[in-house]
Order: structure tokens, then sequence, then C-alpha cells
């Protein structure tokens, strides 16, 4: 029998096998760490105390870990049904576009509540509106989603550089920005969530998209497993001719779980623009989208290890920034570094421990 | 300026700023249609032109930045081929790795934020000038487009333009270019003529790897003197969005990257310029014209594109 197919139990392929693809991923940064001249072990100490040391610490981690929320759920709910949506960080940047247009219209006149519940759609019907061209594609033409979810990242640039330059931006200013939302476009920060745990936030931002975050995971953890589209996305997923001999209508739900997807990763916006820059601007999605796909793999697609997977980038956000104020030879980038790699170990490489895995536990059970 | 400069110097530049999309494009051209996704072009070039920088000299730096490609390359084939892993999240994990870690290194190293300081002019590829160009300088028409696009360039320059009709002869005319494209269309039948598909595509990936190195090599050593961060700018997304617009035949691939680079040397012009009854032309359309072009195809709207039948789809062996 070939060792793929041996099944294992649970807390080793969704446990072990994780945690061991991270460990590669650290040990191989440590060695970066280690060739900058720095010690690994006090960057590491350095990481955690800057991440989780402080109430602040721990705000803007969770802050972080928001986003990535978002845009993990975004890319899982597209790989449940086959998809690969490389173009999360894309939607995401339209996203903003959609809650900042309420955030401008609104703040004047109502307060944050009642602005909150029509930003969310939208920044998510622009997101999915980013989608839908791509899963319009994929569906009807057969062009292959991901080379027109990276072609549409940089439309969707372009697109949002020129409208920040020219048409958004505050006469009379030179930064292409918008003009900063009034307190009834701001989301409010979770000072009381912290307080209960008797930690202050500080200035960090986070803000009330934490909780829409967590909302959200549930609303997609019962998506997928508890609904007929859900079931319909994931049998899509793991076969799209047995699907179809099955009834399940193709370009319904790849259009469907696409304009999901971007509506996911439209509301990331939420966190950045209205709870805590209070403004639309040049490039504020700054990579989650990406980051998005680290976190997905992680959290094997599944809500729960995408909450975990969220606050582990946001442990390496945080508390990077940390280090490379603490340790001025470490640069913030040594987050990309860590990134590349837990991708390419827990996601490219996922099965390389598997087969010694197998052994190690077909010997155990035997012995 | 009279016309026919600024069309001389609009098409000098658009050379210039081609040559890395040709390289990039045909290494993809080589692993895709070996059936392997290669979304990492971008962060070999980055790569490649990292290294070649650091090794102080034109040759050892081309040297340095093919075996820095190659060897991502091989991270590339060993992820994909050999674990059968997702040929996406491969790329995609190459590119974030390099893009951190020439900026990482780059900092420790030189200390300028990202920034490296300028080579000397020997240690880079210098302009070449072919015979005859200052002699025919002044007859109008010819001397000018002799002079200023096609003499001048370096070397990289020429064996771009040579590596095209290469890459056609190797594809299309050699025993191996043939199994190249069959293990990209259907890897079960060259497994069943007895050819090993995994060594068919590792040495696809290679050849990748090697011209991505002349990419990144270029762009550190001849097109500028230094490495700076992020320094290859998305150059490896348009590299592929060429060879989907180039329908994975080389020769289209060298035209659309002339076109690509024709539009971004034409959006360099236009900055800030007015144009009669239009005004000015946002030069952000310029930027999103070749990816809104490639969709267009993808769409079918102009012509089909069919990719290789096995691409992306790791192959296992029947037991």
């Amino acid at each position: 029998m070939s060792t793929a197919s041996v099944p294992l139990p649970h807390w080793i392929n969704y446990g072990l096998i994780p945690l061991l693809n991270l460990v590669v991923a650290f040990l191989i940064s440590g060695f970066v760490v280690w060739l900058i001249g720095e010690s690994p072990l006090d960057a590491l100490s350095l990481l955690l105390e800057g991440a989780l040391g402080s109430g602040e610490g721990i705000g803007l981690t969770l802050f972080y870990a928001t986003s990535f929320i978002f845009t993990g759920l975004s890319v899982a709910v597209a790989i449940h049904a086959g998809l690969f949506n490389i173009g999360s960080e894309g939607q995401a940047y339209v996203g903003g576009l959609g809650c900042a247009l309420v955030a401008l219209s609104l703040d004047n006149y109502v307060p944050w509540y009642v602005t909150m519940p029509i930003a969310v759609v939208g920044a998510a019907l622009f997101g999915a509106i980013a989608a839908f061209i791509p899963a319009w594609l994929q569906a009807k033409r057969g062009s292959h989603i991901v080379i027109t979810t990276i072609m549409f990242n940089y439309i969707i640039a372009s697109l949002m550089n020129y409208l920040l330059v020219h048409v958004l931006i505050v006469p009379g200013k030179m930064a292409p920005e918008t003009r900063t939302f009034l307190e009834g476009g701001q989301l409010p920060k979770l000072t009381w969530l912290m307080e209960i745990f008797g930690a202050k936030l500080g200035a960090a931002p986070l803000n009330v998209s934490f909780i829409i975050a967590l909302v959200m995971c549930y609303i997609v953890w019962l998506l997928i497993w508890r609904t007929k589209l859900g079931f319909e996305m994931r049998t899509l997923g793991v076969s799209p001719t047995a699907a179809s001999y099955a009834g399940v209508p193709y370009v319904r739900i790849v259009m469907i779980a696409m304009m999901l997807s971007g509506a996911l990763a439209g509301m990331m916006a939420l966190n950045p623009v209205m709870g805590a820059s209070a403004r639309l601007q040049v490039g504020f999605v700054s990579g989650a989208g990406f980051v998005g796909i680290a976190v997905s793999l992680m959290g094997r697609n599944h809500p729960l290890g995408i909450i975990f997977a969220a606050i582990l980038f946001g442990v390496l956000y945080q508390g990077g920034d940390w280090i490379s104020f603490e340790m001025p030879n470490i640069t913030r980038e040594m987050i990309l570094v860590i990134q590349g790699l837990v991708i390419l170990f827990a996601g490219a490489l996922e099965y390389m421990f598997r087969p010694a895995i197998v052994r190690l536990y077909q010997q155990f059970k035997r012995g | 300026m009279d016309y026919y400069e600024i069309f001389i110097s609009i098409l000098a530049s658009t050379i210039r700023l081609s040559i890395p999309l040709i390289f990039t494009a045909l290494a993809g051209l080589f692993s895709e249609r070996a059936g392997i996704f290669d979304i990492g072009l971008e962060g070999k070039m980055l790569g490649s032109a990292c290294v070649a920088y650091l090794t102080d000299s034109a040759w050892l730096g081309l040297g340095a930045g093919i075996v820095c490609s190659v060897a991502l390359s091989l991270v590339h084939g060993f992820a994909s081929i050999t674990n059968r892993g997702n040929q996406i999240v491969s790329g995609v994990a190459i590119n974030f790795f390099i893009a951190g870690i020439t900026i990482v290194l780059g900092q420790a190293w030189f200390g300028q934020g990202g920034r490296t300081p300028q080579l000397a002019p020997e240690a880079r590829f210098a302009p070449i000038i072919l015979p005859g160009a200052d002699a025919i300088r002044d007859v109008p028409i010819i001397g000018p487009l002799y002079a200023g696009v096609i003499s001048g360039n370096n070397i990289l320059t020429y064996l771009a333009f040579l590596a095209v009709p290469f890459s056609w002869w190797v594809l299309y005319r050699t025993r191996f270019g043939l199994r190249l494209r069959a293990v990209g269309e259907n890897p079960g039948a060259v497994d069943t003529a007895g050819i090993s598909v995994s060594w068919l595509r590792y040495r696809a990936v290679m050849c990748a790897g090697i011209l991505c190195g002349f990419s990144g090599t270029y762009l550190a050593i001849a097109q500028s003197a230094a490495f700076i961060k992020d320094m290859s700018a998305g150059k490896g997304y348009i590299a592929l969005a060429a060879l989907v617009f180039a329908k994975w035949k080389p020769v289209p691939v060298m035209l659309a990257c002339l076109l690509f680079g024709f539009l971004d040397a034409l959006a360099n012009f236009m900055q800030g310029k007015q144009v009669p009854l239009i005004g000015e032309v946002p030069v952000q359309i310029f930027q999103a014209l070749p990816y809104i072009l490639t969709c267009v195809l993808l769409a079918g709207f102009i012509g089909v594109a069919i990719p290789p039948k096995a691409g992306g789809v790791p192959y296992t062996k029947e037991r």
C-alpha cells in the first residue's frame, strides 16, 4: 500500500503535520537571522514580546489578524469550490472603495452603527463585483482563474491609483487619499474587550471589524458544511466531472463561489479603512490578500484553523515590526521570508514529511 | 524635437523595456509547455538580479544569476514534480521568499534601505556600437534608426533576440522539444513511451531558470547598475501575461513583449503631456492595458488562447 493513502488520525493530519511544516519554516528563518549575524533565539523572544507582551501588542496582533481572517476566508471559500483565487488582494482593494464611498456619504449624518452595516454591504458588493469578471471568464469562457485574477490585481491597482490620484483626492493635498471620515464613518475600537482581560489597548487600532470577522467565520462554516450550496461547492472542488454528472450547475456554482470569495476579501477593507486610518489610501491592502493564501493553507481551509493561522500571522507581523525596531539589522521584510517559507512548506511541500510520519506511526501502532 | 526623433527615442526605450520581458516570457514558455505553471518568474528574476549584482563583475554576474535562478527552479520542481504539490502555491512562495530575503540581506550588508551602491562601469555590460553606426548616423530615416535603436545596445539585448529563434528551434525542431511539448499535453503518453516525465519536466524548469537568470542579470547590471528592492516590479507577471497573449508560441511571445514594452515606453513618454482633443491621458491606462488585453484575449474575443492541456496538473504514474 502506498504511504500516500494510509489514513492517519486527525491530530496528526491537522495538528502534527502543519506544526512540523511550521517548525521547518521557522528553522530556516532562524538560519537567515543567524546569517545576518543576530541571534535567532533573541529574535524569537523579541517577536513574542512584541506581539504578546503588552495589551497594545496584543491589540495590534489581533488588528492584523482581523484582516488576515477575511482574506483567509476569501481564499478558502474559493478553494472549497476548486478555484484558486489569487485576486483577493485586488478584491480587497476595491472593497475599500465600496466602504469608503459609504463612509464618505453617510458619516456626516448618522452614527457609526448605522453606517457599519451599509459599509459592510458596500465593501462586500464591490469585492464581489471585482471577482465577477474572472469568475465569468472561468465559468463561461474557460479562461484560467489564476491567470485572470492575477491580471485583475493589476487592473484594479491601476484603476484605484487613478481614482485616488485624480478623483477622490482632497483638492490641494499632495497625498493620494480621501478626506478623513468623521466619527459616523469610523469603527470604534475594542477597548472594552481588552479591559475584560485586564489589558490596555493603547494606540492599537483593534476595532469592531474583528467581531465581524469572527461572525463571518461562523457564517462561512455554516455555508460550507451545513447548506446545499456548500455541499455543491465542495463536490465541485473534489471533482468537477462527478459534480456535473450529479447535476451541480457548474457555471452558477463557480460564479457564486467566486463572488462570495470576492465579497469576503472586500470586507477586509473595513478593518484598515474604517477601523484604523479612517480614510482610503493608496495601497492600503499591502499584501494582506496574499497573506490570505498562506493563512488558508495553514488553516486547512477551515474557519477555525483560519482564525488560528490568522493570529499566527498577526503575531509575525506585529512581532516583526518589533524586531525591526529593536534589531535594525533585521528589516520588516523578514516577515515576507517567513511567509514565503510557510507557504512553501505548509502548501507546496505539504506532503514531504508524510511518508516518514506514516512509517513512524505504523511502527508505533505495531510496537 | 521633431516627430521622428520622438519616435526613435520611444522605440529605443521599447527595446530596453522589452528585453527582461522576452527572457522571462521565454522562460515561462519552456516551463508551461512542459505542464508546469510558473508564477515564480517574478521571484526568480528578482533573485538573480540580486545575486548578479553581488558578484561585481558582468560575466560572473550572469553566471551567478543563472545559478540562483536555476536553484529556485529546482525548488519549484521539487515541490511540484517530485512532491506533486500545488504549482501555483509553490510559485507564490518563491516570490514571497525572494521579495523578502533580497531586502533583508541587502539591508544587512549595505545598510541603505534596500538600495545598493552603484556598480563600476567595468562590472556592467557595456553598449556595443555596431560597425558603421557613426558613419551613417546622419543619413535621414535609416541613420537614427540604425545608430539609435539597432546599435548601441548591450550584448544581453542581442542575446534576447537570438533566444527567440533558438527557443523556437529547440521546441519545434529537436527531439527534446517534441517531448517537452508532449509532456505538457499528455504526460501519460510520454510515460508509456518509456520516457521519464519527471526528468523531462525538471529539464524544462531548468531551461526556465537559465532564461530567468538572463533577465534578472539584465535588470541589475545592464539596464541599471545597482540592485534596488523590488526592482522587477511586476515584470514577471507582465511576462506571464505576454506568454498567454502569445498563446504559448515563441515568435508571438517576442511580439507580445515588444507590444507591452512599447505600452510601457509610451506611458513614460505621455506622462504629463497633452494630447490634442483628449487632454492628458492618465498613465494608469497604459499600465493596465497589457492586463486588460490579456483578459480580453483569454475571453476568446480576439482568437482563442488554449493553454497546454496538462498544465498545472501533477503527474501520477498509474499503478
